[in-house]
């Protein structure tokens, strides 16, 4: 499924400094294995030793937090919007 | 803009940013994340530094404001945003102390605060000095009301360019608020967390100052005043037991450092003090977590009358878990029902009226009280962190009307007995 990722400026080196990034991608987990090939080291910021997503990163798909969905197996459709955020709040 | 003609007349004591997991550091830049593991970034300082500049004569001489704590504070110069913030009353209480059974109840009012009477001032005039310090000229923020308030107000006394992102469904008293100052109010169709991720994104393309996201760091350490001023206001002492709402996490776990740095520097004697914070129930992943034992948070999605503090996705939730369990405090959460009636409950008590956050925490402190959970005898500092002025459409329909009568004394005294009437039959209703 063709989706739309959007990545925060702290991984923005690992996509050649886009922010925007289209892949082809079932799952949220299947997606973060995608931009590894694409943007090799990228999953080692994401994820932690045991391939989990870091606890301070959030993933959105359509303004959703997976958590609230399936996590990494939250399935994704064709153009979805997949938003990569860290962890701040407050106000 | 031009150091050369700002004078610096005291020694900063700030000296990088770490992050909170890993301890990776990082130059004292407008950063707030941590590349390797995404956590958050704090403000580290030089203590002995501190203890060397610090008295307590030299801060009782000191501005009647939260810059009387400069030295614990991230700037770099003397050139500070102050215009009177902090300092609040801590009252000493006597009626809702009777009511709730305790005997050394005190309650730290920052619904008076200035210029836009929440806790928020404190933390907003941190992060626009060092805005202004590190040469931005746009600020902004994303807001469930009280911050966006602050910011706008600061800024306009700053002379900064503002732009201010809350959700569209905030309560109307705050809206009216901001855009009294005059920033660009953006309304978001969607919750609080929403409009944060948006403003994650905006702050990529736009080089602004975000008060709560890429100067985090050095906002959140304003908060530490409320610590410093409740144990300037005992008399240089620590409390036994605080009561704070919980939102992200931030202002609880720095109300805890504050106390920690005023240890570290000797200004007041090390002892314990219990930490317990306050949620509702419509938002409450931190307290589900505490229940339940967890050392993660879950998000939620908000749904609950106490906007200003619904956050579905605390940053610092797992260090106010930490807080919480390593001091012995609790984490309870109430409903709606029960933060109007913590909100009637201060209000009828203590002349002090609070907004949602503010009944949250009153109805949090009964909540422990009834439970056993606070010693009469402890001294318990308890938390207003906003005005109700702010959040009228939360209370309007449980407080009664005004009685309407004639111009004529018979038709005032045949109200006097209906109103009276109408005390006796409340009067029943109220267990004993």
């Amino acid at each position: 499924m063709s989706v739309v990722v959007l990545i925060p400026p702290a991984l923005q080196k690992f996509t050649n400094n886009q922010a925007k990034f289209e892949c082809d991608a079932e799952s949220v987990g299947d997606l973060i294995g995608v931009l590894e090939d694409k943007c090799p080291g990228i999953k080692s910021r994401i994820c932690n030793e045991s391939g989990q997503i870091r606890q301070f990163i959030n993933f959105y798909v359509n303004s959703e937090d997976i958590r609230l969905l399936s996590r990494e197996q939250t399935k994704l459709q064709s153009g979805d919007e997949v938003s990569i955020v860290p962890a701040v709040a407050g106000g | 803009m031009t150091q050369a003609t700002v004078t610096q007349k005291f020694t900063p004591t700030f000296t990088k940013l770490v992050s909170k997991e890993g301890g990776v550091e990082y130059p004292l830049e407008a950063l707030y994340v941590c590349e390797e593991t995404f956590s958050p970034l704090e403000v580290a300082y030089d203590y002995e530094a501190i203890r060397q500049q610090v008295t307590r004569e030299k801060i009782q001489a000191g501005p009647n404001s939260i810059w009387r704590y400069k030295a614990f504070l991230p700037v770099a110069t003397d050139n500070v945003i102050d215009v009177g913030t902090g300092m609040t009353p801590l009252i000493k209480s006597n009626r809702l102390a009777r009511r709730l059974g305790l005997k050394n109840l005190y309650i730290k009012n920052d619904a008076v605060n200035m210029p836009t009477l929440s806790f928020k001032d404190r933390v907003v005039s941190v992060a626009l000095t060092r805005a202004r310090e590190l040469g931005f000229t746009t600020v902004s923020c994303s807001s469930t009301g009280n911050l966006a308030n602050s910011t706008a107000a600061l800024a306009a006394h700053a002379g900064l360019d503002c732009c201010v992102f809350i959700p569209a469904d905030l309560e109307a008293g705050k809206v009216l608020g901001t855009l009294i100052y005059n920033p660009t109010v953006i309304a978001v169709k969607g919750n609080y967390d929403q409009v944060n991720r948006l403003c994650s994104e905006v702050g990529n393309t736009h080089n602004w100052g975000f008060v709560n996201i890429n100067l985090r760091p050095y906002y959140s350490e304003g908060s530490k005043t409320l610590g410093f001023e409740v144990a300037e206001q005992l008399g240089w002492r620590l409390p036994d037991h605080v009561v704070a709402p919980l939102a992200s996490g931030s202002l609880y776990t720095k109300i805890y450092k504050g106390f920690q740095e005023f240890i570290k520097v000797g200004l007041v004697e090390d002892k314990a003090v219990r930490f317990s914070g306050a949620q509702a129930e419509g938002c409450s992943p931190i307290a589900q977590a505490f229940k339940e034992q967890r050392d993660f948070i879950t998000p939620v999605k908000p749904n609950t009358i106490a906007k200003s503090i619904a956050i579905g996705n605390p940053a610092d939730g797992v260090y106010a878990l930490d807080v919480a369990r390593k001091t012995g405090g609790h984490i309870e959460s109430v409903n709606d029902a029960e933060i109007i009636e913590g909100m009637k409950l201060l209000a009828e008590t203590e002349g002090i009226f609070t907004e949602t956050a503010g009944g949250t925490t009153i109805a949090v402190l009964k909540k422990l009280v009834e439970s056993g959970k606070i010693d009469p005898e402890e001294t318990t500092v308890v938390y207003i962190t906003g005005n109700g002025l702010k959040t009228q459409e939360a209370i309007q329909g449980y407080i009664g009307e005004p009685l309407v009568i004639e111009p004529k004394l018979d038709s005032f005294e045949l109200a006097l007995e209906r109103s009276r009437t109408l005390e006796r039959l409340e009067w029943q209703q109220v267990l004993v």
